[in-house]
């Protein structure tokens, strides 16, 4: 047997142009960055502060930087497919072939689900939970550096295959038969598999920290009822990962079994059955666009409260409706296959269960615009996207309810017009959530807020760039046009694909103007300070304390009487009811580990050699990471003491936190 | 403002891309039944979105914090009308798309036969690596990438796939229905109208997926008794060697017939996937045909 197993000098693909030098170019990227940050002697400082870190703000802070970094990736596919399907009408065949194109689609599907939209939520909820709560630290600080480690293991690996070997060309769902070993012998879907495998052990310890952290720590006084509604989004996203990836972890497990061990699980022949992956894959695959979007809800519960100055209208009902949708959405997974020729019961209960999840989203679109009514709007960037996704999601939603009729279902389902659904959905419902919750939160986190200007360019580049490049993708999904198609001999399609395409541009610009935001921003962040603390006016806890706030968050743990608490103390202060002087006691915070990161570069070891049957080195991997985690278990002392003296130092330097 | 116009321009645009050919352009009873369900669901639900979007922009706008008009009420929170209001109307909605899609549901089950007093038409359809088998086994022909139907009669479909899941659609006679290895689907379609309609697989199969559409050549009784005669003489025969070279991955693969078909080939295939590797070796018993 081969001491590289499957690997040799084959796996680069040489020959092919486009892709030697994007990657090329990202290695000499990133080579550069490397060799900057060690000129500058930047690197104690990162591995100190940032690589090291458990606290809960900077691992927020670096799944969001991942997630952006991972955004650019995913893009590139997407003008890749945009281009060609703009070119390859009627004989042409466009400059990407099938062997490529293939890996292009199945790249952006997984890339901007499970390394985009994924690290930018959960980055916000960590950033943002603990805060909101009140409290100093998640429940498992080092869990939450491994998990983060975990999910940059495998956008690694995925990012690795542009390079070394191939990705998946199978769609980013990878439904068997095409998967098995018989139909795609290639290391793509392993590098898929083994990716999602390791970032997906990420996720699932992620929603077990965040599940303990908000139904065990919260701050004094601060019941269930009295949590802020992105704390409770945040829970009903948690729950639902911490039910439904383990199916996901399983179903890819059995499929690797498949074909390395030669089971049958979902084999074509020898009794296996294909469609048990597709039944278990969406019954992970369901939740997961709420596991997505309901943290965005709360995002925008927030913005449109804080910047309206009112409390969010129907709390509760929004709180009912949160996890109305956290159980309904584990009992429709059906629906992204009627087309398999179930019974007509089986369509027309889960058709109707689908659509019955409409009903509490269509609630929450009522309620913010009830907690707009009657308030006194900011149209700052937040609003923006918030009112920007308002309008464009019930249309989203709209084909989605349509997409749950089975029999319309049946003539568009796999069509582009089921694509234009769930980009019509996924964009406004998470993308511009995640960035309300960016340009929000990013001056709690840094200390200075956004530049304005390129934010409003960036949201309306964004806002046109997404009509214009889908509405045309509707079209021709009701024209008979299907997904995944690397060139058509229709050629009545092709206008409304060089269309998207231009929409793409579009869209384009709004992420150049972000970078410019961003860039901007940093160059003038003196004059964008934020001295208080609280720049938008805020009502939950987190703008109480200073900004950036110390790693202990909060020197004195606010006590928590009502809803909105920093918002109702506001009032009172108005009134002349000020809190009284303050005494400081030490604390004690977890002490920073490297054992998120040493884990990460063995699961990295452990994921590559598995997939190049490199056995040697993936049993290496193993007691790597096995002797990372008994380092762990035996260390002495897991937590630093920060001095009351400290915490009045800081105090007094930054005159902001509030007592509560 | 802009979105009204957005809006509208949307709607034209799908009403012209419907005239020429796709979903909203029916040549038969399902796929006009279809568009029936998809335009009222789409009209009941834009009746209560057009508004709240309107809604939407307007409160914004009215309560915009410049606005010294509007009235400020920064402890409205609750009202138990404006809840019942808000949870109803989604309810009301749901409960009319609801009921559309539970009769549309079983009105147009795919398995279900089109009531008709003309005999139907059997045709068996295998997927394949990458273009798509049609045997017809009351003529005892069959043909590759090209299905030619009488106007008229019901198409009766039993489905599946030697390897790969695809899934079968044509868009202008009714919906797509999937292709799998070892299971037979069913489905019903009839073309109301002489003329060439495209198919195509809807499910992504692999790197010929492009080219894996086809013909469906919708012709008037007679005209398709000569075309079944006509076939008859001339062509290679579908037999076991002849099905092995077939299966083989290829490519755009053009239009052909088979002059006759080993009876039993479509059992054969739909067992293969049960058993071993060879599809022509063994017959099932025909309880032992899996169906959905």
């Amino acid at each position: 047997m081969n001491f590289l197993g499957k690997l040799t000098w084959s796996a680069i693909p040489f020959d092919q142009p486009i892709i030697m030098g994007a990657s090329g170019g990202v290695v000499l990227v990133i080579m550069a960055i490397l060799g900057w940050v060690t000129l500058k002697g930047y690197v104690p400082y990162l591995w100190r502060e940032w690589i090291t870190s458990v606290d809960h703000k900077r691992i927020g802070v670096m799944y969001i930087v991942l997630g952006l970094l991972m955004l650019l990736r995913g893009f590139a596919d997407a003008i890749m497919m945009r281009t060609q399907q703009a070119v390859a009408a009627g004989g042409a065949q466009g400059y990407l072939p099938p062997e490529h194109f293939d890996q292009i689609f199945s790249a952006h599907g997984t890339i901007m689900i499970f390394f985009v939209a994924m690290p930018l939520v959960i980055g916000l909820m960590n950033f943002a939970v603990p805060l909101q709560l009140g409290i100093r630290d998640v429940a498992f600080p080092t869990l939450n550096s491994v998990s983060l480690w975990l999910t940059a293991s495998g956008i690694l690996l995925t990012n690795v295959s542009l390079a070394v070997g191939e990705f998946a060309k199978t769609g980013w769902v990878a439904y068997p038969p095409l998967s098995e070993l018989q139909f795609s012998p290639g290391v793509g879907v392993d590098y898929y598999l083994w990716s999602l495998q390791i970032s997906g052990i990420g996720t699932l310890l992620t929603g077990i920290n965040f599940v303990t952290t908000i139904l065990k720590i919260r701050a004094p006084g601060m019941s269930y009822m009295r949590m802020p509604v992105f704390c409770w989004t945040a829970l009903a996203s948690n729950l639902m990962i911490v039910a439904v990836f383990p199916i996901l972890t399983a179903t890819f497990a059995m499929l690797l079994l498949d074909r390395y061990l030669g089971f049958h699980f979902f084999t074509v022949d020898a009794g296996g059955n294909a469609m048990m992956y597709v039944n278990l894959f969406w019954m992970w695959g369901h939740p997961e666009v709420y596991i997505l979007v309901l943290p965005a809800f709360g995002i925008f519960s927030e913005v449109a409260a804080t910047f309206s100055g009112k409390p969010l209208f129907g709390y509760r009902s929004m709180v009912a409706a949160t996890m109305a949708i956290c159980v309904l959405s584990l009992t429709v997974w059906l629906h992204h296959f009627f087309t398999m020729g179930a019974s007509a019961n089986v369509n027309a209960v889960f058709g109707i269960a689908s659509m019955i999840i409409g009903v509490p989203t269509g609630v929450k679109i009522f309620n913010w615009m009830f907690t707009m009514y009657g308030g006194r709007i900011r149209f700052s960037v937040p609003v923006l996207w918030t009112i920007g996704f308002m309008v464009t999601f019930v249309l989203g939603g709209l084909t989605g309810v349509l997409l749950a009729v089975p029999p319309v279902d049946w003539q568009v389902h796999n069509s582009a017009f089921l694509v234009a659904h769930f980009h019509h959905v996924i964009i406004p419902g998470v993308i511009f959530g995640v960035f309300a919750g960016y340009i929000y939160w990013f001056p709690k986190a840094f200390g200075f807020i956004l530049d304005e200007r390129w934010g409003r360019r960036a949201f309306w580049c964004w806002f046109i760039g997404f009509h214009v490049a889908f509405m045309p993708i509707y079209v021709v999904g009701l024209m008979g046009m299907t997904r995944r198609l690397q060139h058509y001999d229709v050629v009545s399609w092709q206008p409304w694909l060089v269309v998207a395409a231009a929409g793409v541009a579009v869209i384009f610009a709004g992420i150049v103007c972000q970078i410019v935001q961003l860039v901007v921003s940093i160059r003038q962040r003196e004059k964008l300070r934020d001295v208080t603390g609280d720049p938008w006016n805020g009502r939950t806890l987190e703008w109480s304390t200073a900004s950036p706030p110390p790693a202990w968050n909060f020197a004195v743990l606010p006590r928590v009487a009502e809803r909105d608490a920093f918002w109702a103390h506001k009032v009172r202060a108005k009134h002349g009811q000020l809190a009284q002087a303050r005494e400081y006691k030490s604390i004690e915070v977890p002490k920073n580990t490297l054992t998120g990161f040493v884990n990460a570069f063995f699961a990295v070891v452990i994921g590559f050699a598995l997939i190049w049957h490199i056995w040697w080195m993936a049993a290496l991997g193993a007691i790597g990471a096995f002797v990372t985690f008994l380092a762990f278990a035996f260390r002495e002392q897991d937590e630093v003491e920060m001095t009351a003296e400290t915490i009045a130092r800081f105090n007094r330097a930054h005159p902001t936190e509030v007592a509560l | 403002m802009r979105y009204v116009v957005l809006a509208v321009v949307l709607i034209g645009a799908v009403a012209l891309g419907g005239c020429s050919e796709g979903v909203l352009d029916p040549k038969g009873p399902v796929a006009s039944a279809e568009r029936l369900i998809l335009l009222n669901s789409t009209g009941i639900m834009l009746a209560i979105v057009i508004p709240t979007i309107l809604a939407t922009l307007g409160i914004a706008f009215w309560f915009r914090a410049s606005n010294e008009r509007a009235r400020y009420m920064p402890d409205f929170a609750y009202s138990g009308r404006v809840e019942l209001l808000v949870w109803s109307i989604p309810l009301m909605t749901i409960l009319l798309v609801g009921g559309v899609a539970w009769l549309g549901s079983y009105d147009l089950d795919p398995p279900k036969a089109i009531a008709s007093a003309e005999k139907p038409v059997r045709v068996e359809v295998v997927a394949l690596d990458w273009k798509w088998l049609f045997i017809y086994p009351d003529e005892g022909i069959a043909a590759v990438n090209q299905l030619t139907v009488p106007v008229g009669a019901p198409i009766s479909f039993e489905l599946t796939s030697a390897g790969v899941m695809n899934s079968f659609f044509v868009p202008q006679l009714g919906g797509q229905i999937y292709t799998m290895s070892g299971m037979v689907t069913r489905l019903h379609l009839r073309a109301d109208h002489a003329g060439s309609y495209r198919g195509m697989s809807a499910n992504y199969s692999g790197a010929g997926f492009s080219d894996m559409h086809f013909n469906v050549d919708a012709v008037p009784a007679e005209q398709f008794a000569q075309w079944v005669a006509a076939t008859r003489t001339a062509g290679p025969v579908l037999d076991a060697q002849g099905y092995a070279e077939l299966a083989k991955p290829s490519q755009a693969v053009a239009p052909f017939t088979y002059h006759a078909v080993t009876s039993g080939l479509f059992n054969g295939i739909l067992s293969a996937a049960m058993q071993s590797s060879d599809p022509l070796c063994l017959t099932p018993p025909p309880s032992q045909r899996a169906e959905k």
